[in-house]
Formats: C-alpha cells, sequence, structure tokens
C-alpha cells in the first residue's frame, strides 16, 4: 500500500486551507512550500521561461536552482520550494522575469 | 628547454586591450601570440561594465582617445557578431538642483568645443527619455554617442576575429622577459618555455606594472577597487546609461576614500547594473555592504522603481589607474621592442580599440590615429 510522506514521518497537521494557482482552488497544509501544495495537486509547471516560453517547476527543490520561481500574492520570482503556503495565497504562473509591466 | 618562433608580436594579456591590440595587429599582417596566466576576459574586464562613455570625459587626451575609440567600437559593431552586444543607446546625465545643473552646463560646453554631442534636457522632458526617472529633478544632458558593449564577448569575438594570424596560449604566465645584447626585446619566459618575438606588448591591465618590472623599468600601476550590483532580470526599464551629476567629480578624482555614483544601465540579458564605487584599497576582495548599501541607495533615489526589485548579486573588479589617470601608451624607449598598452583605469572597454589600433600602427610604422604622446609610458620615470 502507498503511503504518503507525512504517514512515513507520522505527522500530524494542522486543518488544512486554500490557496489559488491561477485562479483556481488548490489544497494545502499548514508547513507545505507552496511548491508542495502545487504538486499535491499535480501541478508540476508554474512559470515560463524567458526566452523560449517553455514550462519550469520545482527541480532541486531545495532552493538551489531557482527553477521554481512563482508569482506569489503579486511578487515575481519568488522560490515557491521555499516559501510557506499561508491561507488565502494567490500562485499565478510566471511568465518570463514576471515583471512585463515595467517595460518602457 | 622548449623555444618556440612563431609570432611577429608577443601581447601579455587577454583582456579588452589585449584582444583589440591583438585583433588590429593581426589584421595589419602580423602574426600574434596572446598569452594569459589565465583566460581570456579572465581579469578587470570580465568584472566591469561596459559602458563607452563621452560623457564624464572633460577636453584633453583621454576624451580624444575615447572619441576615436567611439567611432572604431561603431565599425567593429559591423565587423563583429551581434553577440558582442553593442548597444548605441546613448547617457543621460542628471542633475538634482540648480546648482548642479549649471555645472553640468559648464562641462557640457567644453566638451562641445571639443567635438561632444551634448543636448540639454529640462526637467519636464527627463521623463519622456525615462520614463521610470524619479519626480524632482533640476534636468539632465543627453549625450547620444554614448554606448555599451558587453565587455567579456567583446574581448572573446576581437581575438577570434584576429583569425589564424591570432595564437591564443591560456594558462601561461609570463615569468620573465627575453632581452638581446643591447637590451632590446627577444620575446618572454613561461612556465611552460620561451617564445620568441621581437616585440612584446604589456596589456597586462592591473598587473602591467609587474611586466614592466620585468624589464626593469617603472610604471605605478595600481588597483582601483569598484563593485558592481546586478538585479534580477527585468524588461527594459532603464533605456540609456543614467547617471547623476557628482559621478564625474568621482571618476577624476585622485581620493583614497570610498566614492560611489552609480551609473544605471539595462542590459540585453535582462539585468540591470548598477555600479560602480571607487576606492583604493590595494587587491582587498572583502565584501563591502557600505559600497553597496550607497550604490543602492543612489540608483533607487535615480530610479525609484528599483526599491521594489532584487539585487541578486555583486561583484568586484580592480581598475589599473596610473597616478594622472591617463593609460600608457606607446613604444618603451628605455627598452627597444617592450610597448606597454595598460593603465586605462575605469574606461579600458570603451578605449581599447583607439589603444590597439595605436599600438598595431607603431608596430609597422604607420600613422598613430592620434597623437599618443599624453600616454608616453616613460612619463613617470624622473629622467624623462
Ligand atoms: C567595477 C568596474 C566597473 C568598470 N566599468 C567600466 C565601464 O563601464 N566602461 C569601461 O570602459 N571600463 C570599465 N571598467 C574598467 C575596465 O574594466 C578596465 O579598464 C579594462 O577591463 C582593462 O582591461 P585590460 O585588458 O587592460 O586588463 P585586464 O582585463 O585585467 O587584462 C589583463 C590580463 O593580463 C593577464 N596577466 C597579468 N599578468 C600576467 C602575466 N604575468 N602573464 C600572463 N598574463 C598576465 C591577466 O590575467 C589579465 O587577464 C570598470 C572596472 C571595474 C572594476
Ligand atoms: S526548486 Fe530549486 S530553488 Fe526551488
Amino acid at each position: 500500500m502507498a503511503r504518503t510522506p507525512a504517514e512515513l514521518v507520522g505527522a500530524q497537521p494542522g486543518p488544512p486551507f486554500r490557496i489559488t494557482f491561477d485562479g483556481r482552488p488548490v489544497t494545502a497544509l499548514p508547513g507545505q512550500s507552496v511548491a508542495a501544495a502545487l504538486w499535491g495537486a499535480g501541478i508540476l509547471a508554474w512559470r515560463t521561461t524567458r526566452v523560449g516560453g517553455r514550462p519550469r517547476g520545482a527541480f532541486c527543490g531545495i532552493g538551489q536552482c531557482y527553477d521554481c520561481l512563482a508569482t506569489i500574492n503579486g511578487e515575481p520570482n519568488r522560490r515557491a520550494c521555499l516559501v510557506p503556503a499561508r491561507p488565502g495565497d494567490a500562485i499565478t504562473t510566471q511568465e518570463g522575469h514576471g515583471r512585463a509591466a515595467l517595460g518602457v | 628547454m622548449l623555444t618556440r618562433n612563431s609570432a611577429d608580436v608577443i601581447v601579455v594579456g587577454a583582456g579588452v586591450v589585449g584582444a583589440a591590440c591583438a585583433y588590429y595587429a593581426a589584421r595589419s599582417g602580423l602574426r600574434v601570440a596572446v598569452l594569459d596566466r589565465g583566460s581570456v576576459a579572465g581579469g578587470t574586464t570580465g568584472a566591469g561594465e561596459g559602458n563607452l562613455l563621452v560623457s564624464d570625459k572633460e577636453p584633453g587626451p583621454e576624451l580624444e582617445l575615447s572619441k576615436v575609440s567611439a567611432e572604431l567600437w561603431r565599425k567593429l559593431s559591423e565587423e563583429l557578431p551581434p553577440d558582442i552586444e553593442y548597444e548605441p543607446k546613448g547617457g543621460l546625465v542628471v542633475a538634482s538642483d540648480e546648482a548642479g545643473m549649471a555645472a553640468l552646463r559648464d562641462f557640457a560646453s567644453g566638451q562641445r568645443r571639443a567635438g561632444v554631442t551634448a543636448q540639454e534636457v529640462p526637467a519636464d522632458r527627463l521623463r519622456e527619455l525615462e520614463p521610470h526617472l524619479a519626480a524632482g529633478l533640476a534636468g539632465g544632458f543627453h549625450y547620444p554617442q554614448d554606448a555599451q558593449v558587453m565587455p567579456a564577448l567583446a574581448a572573446a569575438h576581437l581575438l577570434r576575429a584576429g583569425g589564424d594570424r591570432v595564437r591564443l596560449r591560456l594558462g601561461e604566465e609570463v615569468t620573465g622577459l627575453l632581452t638581446g645584447a643591447s637590451g632590446e626585446i627577444r620575446g618572454v619566459r613561461t612556465a611552460v618555455g620561451e617564445l620568441h618575438a621581437p616585440y612584446v606588448v604589456n596589456a597586462a591591465g592591473t598587473w602591467g606594472g609587474e611586466i614592466a618590472r620585468l624589464a626593469h623599468v617603472a610604471l605605478p600601476v595600481r588597483p582601483r577597487r569598484g563593485f558592481v550590483l546586478v538585479t534580477e532580470p527585468l524588461p527594459r526599464v532603464v533605456r540609456r546609461k543614467v547617471y547623476a551629476a557628482d559621478y564625474v567629480a568621482d571618476v577624476a578624482s585622485g581620493s583614497a576614500a570610498l566614492q560611489t555614483s552609480a551609473v544605471v544601465e539595462g542590459t540585453p540579458a535582462g539585468p540591470v547594473l548598477i555600479g560602480a564605487s571607487r576606492e583604493r584599497v590595494g587587491y582587498d576582495r572583502t565584501l563591502s555592504p557600505e559600497a553597496l548599501r550607497r550604490l543602492a541607495a543612489q540608483a533607487t533615489a535615480l530610479f525609484p522603481v528599483l526599491a521594489g526589485i532584487r539585487a541578486m548579486r555583486t561583484y568586484i573588479g580592480f581598475r589599473p589607474y596610473l597616478p594622472d589617470h591617463l593609460p600608457a601608451i606607446g613604444p618603451d624607449p628605455r627598452v627597444p621592442g617592450l610597448l606597454h598598452a595598460c593603465g586605462h583605469e575605469g574606461a579600458g572597454i570603451g578605449l581599447a580599440p583607439a589603444t590597439g589600433l595605436a599600438i598595431a600602427r607603431s608596430l609597422t610604422g604607420g600613422e598613430p590615429p592620434l597623437d599618443i604622446a599624453p600616454f608616453r609610458p616613460e612619463r613617470f620615470s624622473p629622467a624623462a
């Protein structure tokens, strides 16, 4: 029988809460990173690359590779693998540098 | 011991200055060996910005050199691949008050007489040029001749464009100069062996004084440290090279104390570069939070939008400076066959092509592209 990491460590997390990804609801547990919550919901990509527009998500999972950048509550370039999910967080797919609005 | 004799000239240093010397010498038909103890652009060339400025130079020999260079960079941008990221974007110097504006006006009128294009921009038109500029500035001057390259790529492509006539030897340190019976240059000694040529060009940048010492002559090149702040990648937020009026005074200053006056520019890769500080602390590589704090504060004062942007990293370099802030360019009368091309301080990227062309012309007996007498390498020795 498949066991989840939470079962393996005997975790007893608090009650789940809602965040959103591109407007659709995603369930997260207290202590989970944004990346973990998105993965838990089967979402693997939340950024497109600057030059080729290719999809990107978590790669190293430990804050080193910067592949997992996401726009969180309107702020681009947050490492989703390090940022803890908080109730109501709005995650949006980041296009490229995520700063297009500043261009002149 | 291994001896090789395959070059007409040996260039010591594969920074942008050595690369420009090699390029123009090869184009004049000479076979060039370029030696570097490290990698291409592994010295100061890989540790600075790529501003090609006429705007910060007062009338005099350095301005003349930079005007010739500006024209050569424009030609190089057609001869070299687009990868060198040449951008003829122009510069904008701004003043925060009327006193600063008066100083800029004064400075610009001298430059205009020396052939520089400088257009006064009234306060209410600044944002047409740079929409993100702070409010409340007194005005500025637009310098359309200012441009930019990516220095490491520019050095690499200059070397490559030299073709078969340029032989690159990396990881080979010059430890001695070979001389003949009457003291004339015969080549160099490296850890690997000897390399023979009748001419050696000292393009060792900040370490140019050490190469001169190997020839038993004095050339007082010293390091002037600088930090650059690099932001996260952005769309085009800053169109030109933008800096505040105090920058010019800092550049010209001989003071050892920390000076910062941020020059802000975007890059094709996305990050905005904020540079640079100036201080004389030898080769100390310790990170200076104070220098970085000041650069960040000055950049956000010019462009408040940058306050919401992350600085990703910083890097450090040592500008090669000589006591009178002019480079050493040309043959050394004290050592026949030795030429110098070093000491360009904070403008070596900008000044590289005219330097390289002047060296190539010296080697082939041609007309120099400008009068290089002010850059005489022997000008610091008591006898001269
Ligand atoms: C922070 C900062 C910002 C700057 N911004 C600008 C700018 O915007 N515009 C501009 O024009 N300039 C700028 N500069 C200055 C510019 O970077 C330098 O003037 C220029 O890079 C000098 O080039 P170079 O080829 O003379 O020296 P280097 O690039 O240092 O090349 C010298 C080479 O010689 C080699 N060498 C030394 N000794 C030996 C030996 N014994 N044997 C073999 N090889 C040896 C070294 O390894 C090195 O690669 C800046 C500098 C700094 C530090
Ligand atoms: S996945 Fe590598 S930094 Fe987040």
